[in-house]
């Protein structure tokens, strides 16, 4: 060891044993970051799920890199490019999907972007304002694996895996009906509509609708459909009544559907079942009436206010309806009269209609005609009524009128003709009319003429009155006036007497005063006789003073 | 040309703790401070070694680095993930093509270099190389210069994802590769710190040596 020439006091160090070396620990860190790489680097590779192709019409809102792909708001996946398809018509989106979502792209998985959406039905896509469009996505049934797809333009309305039924409604018009429109049950929304299409002659409209799970059990087999679009309101003996469905469905339009309650609940309709679509509640529940005559009732009033479909009513009970109203003006007939042709359903009539149940139909008619002919010669007629004062609505009424004309029911013509008896309004209006002519013949002219000889009489009677009470004022009334005065001036003068102050008053005064001195005179005159009778004749003495 | 006179040459150690200089043996390996007890060496023990693992870890830790994202960024806008190349491609596209530079030279470019400087100094002391050794030692010493500003990124990041937590508005959380990335920065400090830079002379003083 060479030693250091300027340092010679340097001390030793104290050498260790040499420590025998094994692998220094160090080298765990690299062993450790390769684990940790090698497995980030694994676990990337297995969760690299498939890459797709999806074919859009156009790439608006979406971005390669950005753009998500979501199932039930999960993403799935990530748009990786977007490009033009070959033939220019439109965009090809390539993306990556996780490797869970693997097998939910199968061979009928659906594909649509997701942008802000505003429908009857709601508002859709709000948080697409913000992030962006995105692309939705819907599981398919099949497990055939497919990476090459065809974007929908518009989101499916029904996801797959919802449970529930669709059925086929029939409409004649669509009214506003659309993709979404809410489907009601007792105002509960319980469905929608999920696709409707013109019929191939364009003669009405098949809407499909689609009911969710718990509330499907309710559509039967006699359920009915109608639009529940608007207001129904109703005026009855009961109120004002006015049916709706909810807010959105008297603004945006519904369908609601309901079972008839009298019938007992039959079996649930199977899904597919066809419907009809009925334009308002009441015409969806308005009776099914198999059984069906013809009449033709002919009137001699206006017909005015009445209107094909207004109801035949039996004492309240309607029966029927007006099919059709028509002049008739065949020369048969001597005058024009209104034939009004009626629908009548007589199994609304029980009796008739227990009757019908027994026999068959041959037997049935004649059984109709005998009792309509029966019921005839009691009396039983149309008569038309007035069903709306305001509105002068007519309906026809059919009822017994004991007191009517004889009449027959002509069996032979199609349609029969009902015999009618003018009615309601009408017999008011003659009646009206007769007390008309009734006043009419009243002889208003003479008895002007005597009312007014009567008057003028009355004038002169009147007259003679003003002179006599003239005459009396211009003669009669000095002579009171003179009575008067002296009548005043005699009370004038017996006040004057009678007065306090008066001479007469005083003079009388003076009077009774002497009478009362010569009354004291005699009253000693007396007292002396008394004493000494004989003073009367000897004069006073004084002994006799006491 | 008289021979270099180097501590160790004349078997000198300082104590690093309590800086007594002490004798060592020439063929003593392990020793301790004869005042305050703290170990001696002439040169770092196992430094090529550690310097190794520690650069390996950090080449390893390189790729997750760059190929995970650094950056979670979910908002009302959607939520993205970013990485550090995607981060530079952004701000390229956006027109900061200033910023893009400057990320890019501080994320890629740096760790890169220093990872390849770092082998490349390893290698040539193993092989005991006379090349250049004032080069090389200035090629540390800018290596060890240069280690503290590479956690430019990591910084940012950590800046963001604690200022950055409105809940649904907007949050920023760390990704995995801000973690790898800031783990190849410490490892590679690490690394740097644990090579010897007397190594590089030792060759040079020998090669002296033999010449005289």
């Amino acid at each position: 060891m060479p030693e250091s020439p300027g340092l010679p006091d340097v001390p030793e160090a104290v050498a260790e044993p040499p420590r025998r070396h094994s692998l220094p620990l160090v080298w765990l860190l690299p062993v450790i970051a390769i684990a940790v790489g090698g497995w980030l680097a694994v676990r990337a590779i297995l969760e690299h799920g498939p890459t797709i192709t999806i074919t859009f019409r156009s790439a608006e809102g979406l971005e390669a890199g950005k753009t998500k792909i979501r199932f039930k708001e999960v993403e799935i996946g990530t748009v990786t490019a977007i490009t033009l398809s070959s033939d220019r018509t439109g965009v090809v989106v390539t993306a990556d999907i996780a490797k869970s979502a693997e097998n939910l792209i199968v061979e009928d998985t659906r594909f649509w972007v997701v942008r802000p959406r505003i429908t009857g039905g709601g508002i859709s896509g709000i948080g697409t304002l913000l992030s962006g469009a995105y692309i939705g996505m819907d599981d398919g049934d099949s497990t055939t694996a497919r990476r090459s797809f065809i974007g929908l333009e518009a989101p499916p309305v029904l996801t797959a895996g919802l449970p529930g039924s669709e059925y086929k409604l029939r409409a004649d018009s669509l009214g506003s009906i659309t993709f979404g429109t809410p489907v009601y049950f007792r105002r509960l929304e319980v469905g929608e509509v999920i696709a409707y299409d013109l019929d191939e002659d364009g003669s009405g409209f098949n809407v499909r609708v689609f009911v969710n799970a718990p509330y499907d059990r309710f559509v039967r087999r006699n359920t009915r459909f109608w639009q529940a679009s608007g207001i129904d309101v109703a005026l009855s003996a009961s109120g004002l009544q006015v049916n709706t469905e909810s807010f959105s469905a008297m603004l945006l339009g519904g369908i609601a559907f309901g079972t008839p309650p009298d019938a007992a609940p039959p079996q649930p309709a199977d899904a597919g079942t066809p419907f009809t679509l009925f334009d308002t509640r009441a015409a969806a529940f308005k009776r099914e009436d198999t059984v069906e005559q013809r009449y033709v009732a002919v009137f001699r009033e206006s017909v005015r206010g009445l209107e094909v479909g207004a109801p035949v009513d039996f004492r309240g009970i309607i029966i029927g309806e007006v099919s059709a109203i028509e002049v008739d003006f065949s020369p048969g007939r001597k005058e024009v009269v209104m034939a009004v042709e009626l629908r009548v359903f007589p199994r609304r009539l029980r009796r008739l209609a227990r009757e019908a149940k027994e026999k068959d139909a041959e037997t049935t008619e004649t059984d109709i005609h005998t009792q309509i002919d029966r019921m005839v010669a009691a009396g039983f007629r149309a008569q038309l009524r007035t069903g709306n004062l305001i509105t002068g609505q007519l309906y026809v009424a059919l009822d017994f009128f004991p007191k009517a004309a004889k009449a027959q029911v002509d069996w032979n013509k199609s349609p029969p003709e009902l015999p009618t008896i003018s009615g309601g309004l009408q017999e008011l209006q003659t009646t009206l009319t007769s007390i008309a002519t009734k006043l009419d013949k009243i002889p208003y002219d003479k008895i002007s003429d005597d009312l007014r000889q009567s008057l003028q009489s009355l004038d002169r009677m009147l007259g003679g009155v003003d002179t006599l009470v003239r005459r009396l004022d211009a003669e009669l009334t000095p002579e009171v006036k003179a009575t008067l005065a002296e009548a005043r001036r005699t009370i004038a003068s017996a006040e004057r007497t009678l007065a306090a102050d008066s001479p007469m008053q005083q003079e009388t005064r003076e009077a009774l005063r002497e009478i009362a001195r010569a009354a004291a005179s005699l009253r000693a005159l007396t007292d002396l006789l008394e004493r000494q009778p004989g003073a009367l004749i000897r004069g006073k003495t004084e002994e006799a003073l006491p | 040309m008289t021979p270099e006179t180097t501590a160790a040459s004349a078997g000198l150690a300082v104590c690093h703790a309590c800086d007594l200089v002490s004798r060592l043996g020439r063929d003593v390996h392990a020793a301790h401070c004869p005042r305050c007890g703290a170990s001696v060496h002439l040169r770092k023990p196992g430094s090529i070694a550690r310097s190794w693992a520690l650069l390996i870890t950090a080449a390893v830790l390189y790729v997750p680095a760059n190929v995970l994202p650094i950056m979670h960024t979910g908002s009302l806008f959607g939520a993205q993930s970013d990485t550090i190349l995607s981060g530079i491609v952004y701000l390229w596209h956006a027109g900061s093509w200033d910023l893009a530079v400057i990320v890019f030279v501080a994320s890629i470019v740096v760790p890169l270099a220093k990872l390849i400087a770092l082998a490349f100094l390893l290698v040539s002391v193993q092989r005991r190389s006379t090349w250049q050794p004032m080069q090389r030692a200035k090629l540390y010493r800018a290596v060890e210069f240069v280690g503290k500003w590479s956690m430019l990124d990591v910084y940012v990041v950590a800046l963001l994802a604690t200022l950055v937590h409105f809940q649904s508005l907007a949050t920023i959380t760390a990704g995995t590769g801000a973690v790898a990335f800031g783990a190849v920065v410490v490892t590679t400090m690490f690394a740097a710190m644990a090579f010897d830079p007397r190594l590089i002379w030792d060759p040079v003083s020998e090669a002296r040596a033999r010449r005289a």
